[in-house]
């Protein structure tokens, strides 16, 4: 299905994105390395066709559902969004994808689910990378039930007009722009709605370092370095830093469902 | 064996090992200009000095057990390739200051309070100067014990460096850690080996 359209959305930005080939060539997906041109180099044994993700958990109709079910080529939009890595640097991409919303939607939300637990293939032979246990396999994140239900939130199929990559996340991950980018799980194979805070990779991994929520804040520090500033990818030699905005500029739709929480306490 | 490669050595200038310490910076230089560094090249620039720094002070930290061990003698080259690790050191806190923190005065040094792998790197750093400017026959003549004492400082200095390397990661990679284990392997020779090689004749007097 080369060549994607998305229809325009109100909630993308207006700056300028990195080119493709930033995109495709910076990524951590550390199922294929840890180094940033490991996923471009080594994904290609990642099998994407056919795909089905499993929702099941508190959900009216659990099940396997077929990707073109998920997130028909005909319902996608464009989101250009900013990305903000937990490791300071940051890109503008143009997403191709469908509300999360929309997805959970197929499944029937049950009234008591309060988490969204997601998971990523886990298969050593497509994903090298799992050969090395530097991570608990397989990757897992999580959402609040009102953050899967908020409109910013996509599960991303393209970009660029373009099928996603692998090293991108393909067939379909989550992307949730107001937050550090590893809360954007890639290439999910499991959706599952649960009452209880799921476990998360990087918090498992470091929980002083690393948190649910993970919202992008420049008032909160990584333990070992700052948050208050961001490098654009792409940008050039001489072109400094940028200071970072609260909830990656998205505080306007998001910092309603924070309020009166503590988020340096849940970072 | 052994002695005729010493003896080859004895040949080569002291030049030419700086000609060839300085080729991975014109390598990257050229791969700069070039456009090779890929998407983002200040992490490319910033990493690859500071790798080659390390590499550099591992050579200049083997010279001596190679001496004791192999009897391979280095040790006209040491001090060349321990100021070409100082080099590369200098050229790695450049590219950190003005392409990855552009300047930011106040944040660079709100970091560098703060944060344990930049403490690391820093006092890396102030050790190796304080070894750099000390480097010289002058300073060796004039503080005769006491630069043998003050130029030990080359082994904690290794050790921050390789510990600043793997504290700026997200999790434990494979190659930091074995930089690692060669300098604490090196540094163990160097402890283990003392009482063993005293007998052993000192080639160089005062650069031990």
């Amino acid at each position: 299905a080369l060549g994607l359209t998305g229809a325009p959305s109100a909630f993308s930005t207006d700056e300028k994105p990195n080119s493709l080939e930033d995109i495709t060539n910076y990524n951590n997906f550390y199922e294929f390395g840890t180094g940033k041109t490991d996923p471009a180099e080594y994904s290609g044994s990642l099998k994407t066709k056919p795909w089905s993700v499993t929702i099941d958990g508190l959900v009216a109709r659990p099940g396997s559902y077929a990707l073109e079910d998920l997130a028909p080529d005909s319902a996608l939009e464009e989101r250009i969004y900013r990305l903000r890595c937990v490791e300071a640097w940051s890109m503008v991409i143009p997403w191709l994808g469908v509300p999360l919303a929309s997805i959970l939607n197929k499944a029937g939300v049950q009234p008591g689910a309060k988490y969204v637990a997601f998971r990523t293939l886990e298969d050593p032979d497509q994903m090298p990378g799992q050969r090395s246990a530097i991570i608990d396999w397989p990757y897992r994140e999580g959402l609040r039930i009102d953050e899967a239900m908020h409109p910013l939130t996509i599960m991303a199929t393209g970009l660029y007009g373009e099928v996603l990559p692998n090293q991108n996340g393909a067939p379909i991950r989550l992307v949730v722009p107001w937050k550090y980018g590893f809360k954007s799980i890639k290439s999910i194979v499991s959706i599952t709605l649960t009452d209880k805070q799921p476990e998360t990779s990087w918090q498992m991994l470091q929980p002083s370092e690393y948190g649910f929520y993970a919202n992008v804040n420049p008032q909160v520090d990584h333990p070992r370095w700052s948050q208050a500033s961001e490098r654009r990818v792409g940008a050039g030699l001489l072109a400094g830093r940028q200071e970072t905005l609260m909830f990656n500029g998205y505080g306007d739709q998001v910092a309603n469902l924070y309020s009166g929480m503590d988020l340096a306490k849940y970072y | 064996m052994v002695q005729s490669l010493n003896r080859a050595l004895r040949h080569v200038p002291v030049w030419a090992v700086w000609l060839v310490g300085l080729i991975p910076l014109a390598l990257l230089v050229w791969d700069t200009v070039q456009g090779h560094l890929g998407v983002d090249p200040v992490r490319d620039i910033e990493h690859r000095l500071g790798r080659t720094a390390i590499y550099f002070l591992i050579a200049t930290l083997a010279v001596t057990p190679l001496l004791r061990l192999a009897r391979v003698n280095l040790m006209r080259f040491r001090q060349a390739l321990g100021l070409i690790c100082f080099t590369y050191l200098v050229c790695h806190l450049a590219a950190w200051v003005v392409f990855d923190m552009g300047l930011l005065w106040g944040q660079i040094v709100k970091d560098v309070i703060k944060r344990p792998y930049l403490i690391f790197g820093m006092l890396a750093f102030a050790m190796l100067l304080a070894l750099a400017v000390t480097s010289n026959r002058l300073s060796i003549r004039r503080m005769g014990a006491g630069w043998r004492r003050l130029h030990k400082l080359i082994y904690p200095a290794a050790i921050l460096s390789a510990v600043h390397w793997l504290w700026a990661l997200k999790v434990w990679e494979s190659w930091p850690l074995m930089i690692l284990s060669v300098i604490l392997t090196l540094l163990s020779l160097r402890l283990l080996g003392i009482s063993r090689f005293r007998r052993a004749p000192r080639p160089v007097p005062g650069r031990g």
